[in-house]
């Protein structure tokens, strides 16, 4: 009896072989189910996609302003506008003297004269500023912040001491901008990650109630398989595939609206580049990022079906 | 190979369905469990598959104490076990070939040795021709076949069955019991509720009586 019944037992080659065989049998099966139910299917995997395409843009945004960022902080200037007393001579003496700084980069002198000659070119009120019969323009020293002082609080270190400069009338520059645009970007940042946190607990909880109903819908045949001998592991396994599946597939989709997002952004956001005399074209999700996006979703799937299937799973005995 | 030991089932609403149960099948040998329903019979063919636990006693099956079985060695033990129910428990949703073959992808056998061990499960109970046909297809007495060869598909030491016969009529039950008998012959050691006394105290085959929890008596059988 008992040798028969060893004969009849898989040998340990067949069964190592079965088991990769059982994955890959899971894994099919479970697809193929998403693709036998697809409304539901169809209609969990645009909640996924949603839930992962809004941390997605965010990102996105985020990536493309701070690619931007860099190139105005270079081209930011201070203003240094002189006494009336100075004259055109010795504008050029200063400049020479400020660009010595540490914290200046370059000092570019532009007399009054020059700076008349400017406006009459580029703003078109030439006559005007003829009838006015004398030049009322200041001279100014265009200063190039150091690279190592680029923070708004050493950039305004740097317009403070300029400001006591005997010769200087006023030196400005508009901080608060810069400012403005750390402080935006940090919170856009916070706000990008805590959605993505809440967003991606929410991709579990869906994938976990989606697996949980059809855990109730296969009752009996979770029973059925547990009374002809399945262990856990072999009814956890559609199951856990089946969240796989729903994650990635949420994933994909939201790499799909990202993409078509950013197609239908690059024309408006190229005429508003061109409206501030820009170039500017939009950076898409790049290879990594897209991988990453995929693994995240497929990640928070196997998670929901695993935190779903270990709870419901042990109360489903046979009776 | 089947042997309780003074065992007590006490339900959790207090219903005693077993009390101090004494009884013992040796390996390859057949028996007839019988009494009214409620009598406590379906509650012993659970305790010896362990889809319920006793309150007091002990179970030995096929050489294994039930008591010390952790829950993880529990699907192990069921494969040496096929069961089989009056309300077949077949999964509609796949063909019959599929029902019967699910005990062997459960164990894990190759595709080649499914089939093969699948249809010569189907031909035993007589439904090779029906093994791509839908569960629903089937009239009951084919669907109760189709239950006895999923339960037997993997050759398990022992066959359990509660009122396999319970939805047939006359002929049809005969039929099964004479499949059960010729598991038997081949060296399965079979285990079957049943409250039709007329056909089976016609088969041959030790009966034994339950009523109300308690073990009535063991006959022997008249011609054996």
């Amino acid at each position: 009896m008992r040798s028969r019944r060893r004969l009849s037992q898989p040998t340990m080659h067949a069964r190592f072989q079965a088991y990769g065989v059982n994955h890959l049998r899971a894994l099919v099966l479970s697809l193929g189910k998403l693709y036998r139910a697809p409304f539901s299917s169809v209609l969990t995997l645009l909640v996924i996609a949603i839930a992962l395409t809004l941390p997605s843009l965010l990102y996105l945004i985020l990536g493309n302003l701070q690619q931007v960022t860099p190139q105005w902080d270079r081209t930011a200037q201070i203003s240094v506008f002189l006494e009336a007393s100075v004259t055109d001579d010795q504008v050029p003496a200063l400049a020479g003297r400020l660009a010595q700084r540490s914290d200046v980069a370059a000092a570019e002198g532009i007399t009054r004269e020059q700076a008349l000659e400017e406006f009459r070119t580029h703003s078109g009120f030439g006559d005007a500023v003829d009838a006015l019969g004398e030049n009322p323009l200041p001279a100014v020293i265009l200063v190039t912040p150091a690279l190592n002082t680029q923070s708004p609080n050493d950039l305004e270190a740097l317009v403070a001491s300029l400001n006591q400069l005997p010769e200087v009338e006023s030196a400005d520059m508009d901080m608060q901008w810069v400012q403005r645009l750390y402080a935006i970007m940090d919170t856009l940042e916070r706000t990008t990650e805590i959605l993505a946190l809440l967003l991606g607990l929410g991709v579990i909880l869906v994938v976990g109630n989606t697996i949980r109903l059809d855990i109730q819908n296969r009752r009996e045949e979770i029973e059925v398989a547990k009374l002809v001998g399945a262990t856990d592991a072999f009814i956890r396994r559609p199951f856990l595939y089946g969240g796989f599946w729903l994650g990635l597939g949420g994933a994909l989709t939201a790499l799909l609206i990202v993409t078509l997002t950013r197609i239908l952004l690059a024309h408006p956001v190229q005429d508003l580049a061109a409206l501030y005399g820009g170039q500017f074209g939009i950076q898409g999700l790049t290879a990594t990022d897209s991988l990453t996006l995929l693994a995240t979703g497929a990640t928070l799937g196997l998670a929901g079906s695993w935190v779903t299937v270990g709870r419901h799973l042990r109360d489903i005995e046979p009776s | 190979m089947i042997h309780l030991k003074n065992v007590t089932k006490r339900y959790p609403t207090g219903h005693e369905a077993l009390s101090r149960i004494n009884l013992k099948l040796d390996k390859g040998a057949m028996a007839f469990l019988t009494g009214h329903s409620g009598a406590g019979k379906s509650t012993l063919l659970k305790l010896i598959a362990l889809i319920e636990r006793p309150t007091r006693g002990r179970l030995i099956v096929n050489d294994q104490d039930l008591a010390g079985m952790a829950p993880r060695q529990v699907p192990y033990f069921r494969r040496q076990i096929g069961i089989i129910f009056q309300d077949h428990h077949l999964l509609h949703d796949r063909s019959v070939f599929d029902n019967v073959a699910l005990p062997l992808v459960i164990q894990g056998y190759r595709q080649h040795e499914i089939a093969r061990r699948a249809r010569a499960a189907l031909d035993r109970v007589g439904l090779l021709h029906k093994e791509g046909a839908a569960p629903i297809t089937l009239s009951s007495g084919e669907q109760q076949r189709v239950g006895i060869a999923r339960a037997v598909v993997h050759k398990p030491a022992i066959l359990l069955a509660d009122e396999p016969t319970g939805n047939l009529d006359p002929e049809l039950s005969r039929e099964i019991m004479e499949l059960f008998i010729r598991f038997n012959q081949v060296g399965t050691t079979v285990m079957i509720a049943s409250h039709d006394l007329e056909l089976i105290s016609s088969l041959g085959k030790p009966m034994v009586r339950l009523h109300e929890g308690h073990l009535q008596r063991e006959r022997a059988p008249e011609s054996a």
